[in-house]
């Protein structure tokens, strides 16, 4: 990567400048530190989950039968404390949790960088050429928009199989068309600027104006699209795996935890099921409160 | 207008083949029925036989065009499970869908509105604040969790409402329905409240921030000056011009309401559409797929269809841009 020559138009400091302020005020709500704080432990905790977890629980010399379906607080039969009781396998439901967890959230954060990356790409280039390429991609992109994203990814998975791979593909053609949207919007305003008419008097080639110019500046909302996709993600992944069509059984997601422990339920076995789902619940309303506050901290609108 | 009219429409029908195209190829891909259907001991010749009987042996082409042909005059196949028509047995399981959808609707607005209104009035008071949170929470909790907590509760712990099924129903107009019915009617409770919470939380968001831009207008204050009571200046004043955008969401929410019936439907063993594309995708049974996913696409290219003409109709400036577009 080489850098172009720096131009005096892009002084550090008042970027700087920017970044703290915005970070102060998205500071002031506590709400919104807490869901950072939430979000901030459950990613280091999923990182770290081969090394914190009590055991490995798809390792099969690590768990024992003898263990299942033990209520939380029991002790297994190799001296530690199920804190979370265990399944029907006898494996750990915290370990399993840490482990979903690892699957949901990687899941997640790759399908919206993915689809972040093209629906960008699309919506950048659609306000930026116009005309008939920008009628025909806008109205697909209502389109896909106006259909269930569940559905549609339903129908894919199940032409797919299973596999977390395909959850993504999947989650990727779902969702790639509200950055498109949100992209071209931001863009539209943008290309009216002065900057860009600067640009095309520079006769800079229409990629560089495009992808250095045009693209950056439209970078807050797609934050904060972004961010609340993290959860939308999630929890479609979670949804597709309870229905049987998400990921496989060797690598459980959240969702597939859940769903495992749906069938124990009703026999009143209720930690196999509520504890994944408490973990899934609290990392989602902590996306959510995350991206809530960014909206208003990123929208110049609301700023002044 | 007309001339807007005839593009979109035409614009429907292209996306209805694309739609056709696309559910054809993602079902082919989908797996061989012949294995579903035949035990796993059948011969070489019962599984050509099977094959010829499906048409599978053909070119892909005249299996589309056979499809497409067929889908035009309404025949979409037999089912290889049930061994009829499979729109027959897409419309037999339509109606419980509908009610169920329905009466979530209806739960949605009943709880959405008041609750919305109120935090709208008083935006920093407890209450605001607490529905707005609760708002939050019910975009972010998923359906199906809230669904096995539901059961959890009502259901296993204190035992007052079933855990799943369709309960006693009513045969009307040739279709059973479950809401004329107490059983029935205990049955829907749950499913429906499930449904409903996403919908609510979006009600009460509409709500909301209708309610406070009434609020600050003029005639509010103006009525109040009247000396009108509290009353009549909600159910006159606010009421009605927060009814305008929740109608619209209501209607474009409709369809997603339908398609989340599936994972509802699947938790609580309630004999929907939903049920059926989730018990035919595991039986590899393509034509209801096939016709499941086709039926949606018509109702949701006809919903929005209708919603754009009615733009249109109601909003000038929609149509002359498209004409001089």
């Amino acid at each position: 990567m080489s850098q172009p020559p720096a131009t005096p138009a892009r002084a550090p400091l008042p970027k700087q400048n920017i970044l703290l302020i915005q970070a102060a005020k998205f500071i002031e709500k506590p709400s919104a530190v807490v869901g950072l704080l939430i979000l901030l432990v459950a990613v280091v905790v999923a990182l770290l989950a081969p090394w914190i977890a009590p055991q490995n629980p798809y390792d099969l010399m690590q768990i024992d039968i003898m263990d299942n379906m033990l209520p939380p607080g029991s002790e297994l039969m190799s001296g530690q404390i199920a804190w979370l009781g265990t399944d029907s396998q006898g494996r750990d439901m915290l370990s399993a949790i840490l482990y979903g967890l690892r699957i949901s959230l990687s899941v997640g954060i790759t399908t919206v960088l993915i689809a972040g990356a093209i629906g960008a790409t699309v919506g950048v280039a659609a306000a930026f050429i116009g005309g008939r390429f920008e009628a025909v991609v806008m109205r697909i992109v209502d389109l896909h928009l106006a259909f269930p994203s569940i559905l549609i990814a339903l129908v894919l998975l199940s032409a797919f199989g299973r596999g977390i791979d395909k959850v993504i593909f999947a989650l990727v053609i779902v969702q790639w068309a509200y950055y498109a949207r949100t992209v071209r919007g931001s863009a539209l305003v943008e290309t009216r600027k002065d900057y860009i008419a600067a640009c095309e008097v520079l006769q800079l080639p229409r990629w560089r104006v495009l992808f250095r110019h045009l693209l950056p500046n439209c970078i807050p909302p797609l934050i904060v699209v972004a961010t609340v996709q993290v959860a939308g993600a999630i929890l479609l992944e979670s949804t597709l795996s309870f229905l049987g069509a998400g990921v496989p059984v060797t690598e459980p997601s959240l969702g597939m935890l859940i769903s495992q422990g749906y069938s124990y339920m009703l026999s009143g076995k209720y930690w196999i099921a509520v504890f994944p789902g408490v973990m899934l619940v609290v990392v989602i309303i902590a996306i959510n409160l995350v991206g809530d506050r960014l909206r208003i901290v990123l929208n110049p609108r609301l700023s002044s | 207008m007309t001339a807007y009219l005839i593009r979109r429409i035409f614009q429907a029908l292209f996306v209805m083949l694309a739609m056709a195209v696309l559910v054809f190829a993602a079902v082919y891909m989908l797996g061989n029925p012949v294995d579903a259907l035949l035990s796993p001991d059948s011969d070489q010749i019962e599984r050509a036989a099977a094959i010829q009987r499906l048409g599978l042996d053909r070119p892909l082409y005249e299996q589309f065009g056979l499809f497409l042909w067929n889908a035009v005059r309404g025949d979409l196949g037999t089912s290889f499970v049930y061994g009829i028509p499979a729109i027959e047995v897409l419309m037999l399981r339509l109606p419980t869908t509908l009610e169920l959808a329905v009466f979530a609707m209806l739960l949605a607005l009943a709880i959405g509105i008041p609750l919305g209104i109120i935090a709208g009035m008083r935006p920093g008071s407890f209450a605001g604040k607490t529905i707005m949170a609760g708002s939050i929470l019910g975009f972010s909790l998923p359906a199906f969790w809230v669904g096995l907590m539901l059961i959890l509760i009502f259901a296993v712990t204190l035992q007052l409402l079933p855990s799943g099924g369709r309960g006693e129903t009513v045969q009307v107009f040739g279709a059973n329905f479950a809401s004329l019915t107490l059983d029935g009617l205990k049955h829907m409770i749950l499913p429906a409240t499930t449904l409903a919470l996403y919908k609510a939380s979006l009600v009460i968001r509409v709500c909301e921030s209708g309610t406070r831009e009434v609020m600050s207008q003029d005639y509010i204050r103006f009525a109040r000056a009247k000396g009108l009571g509290f009353w009549r200046i909600v159910s006159l004043h606010i009421f009605k011009n927060v009814m305008i955008p929740v109608v619209t969401i209501m209607g474009m929410e409709f369809g997603g309401l339908l398609a989340f019936s599936v994972v509802v439907e699947t938790i609580y063993a309630y004999q929907g559409m939903g049920e059926l594309l989730i018990s035919s995708i595991n039986r590899l049974d393509r034509p209801v797929v096939v016709t499941y996913l086709l039926f949606t696409t018509v109702m949701f290219v006809v919903i929005n269809l209708v919603v754009d003409i009615l733009y249109a109709v109601l909003d000038p400036r929609i149509r002359l841009s498209e004409e001089s577009a």
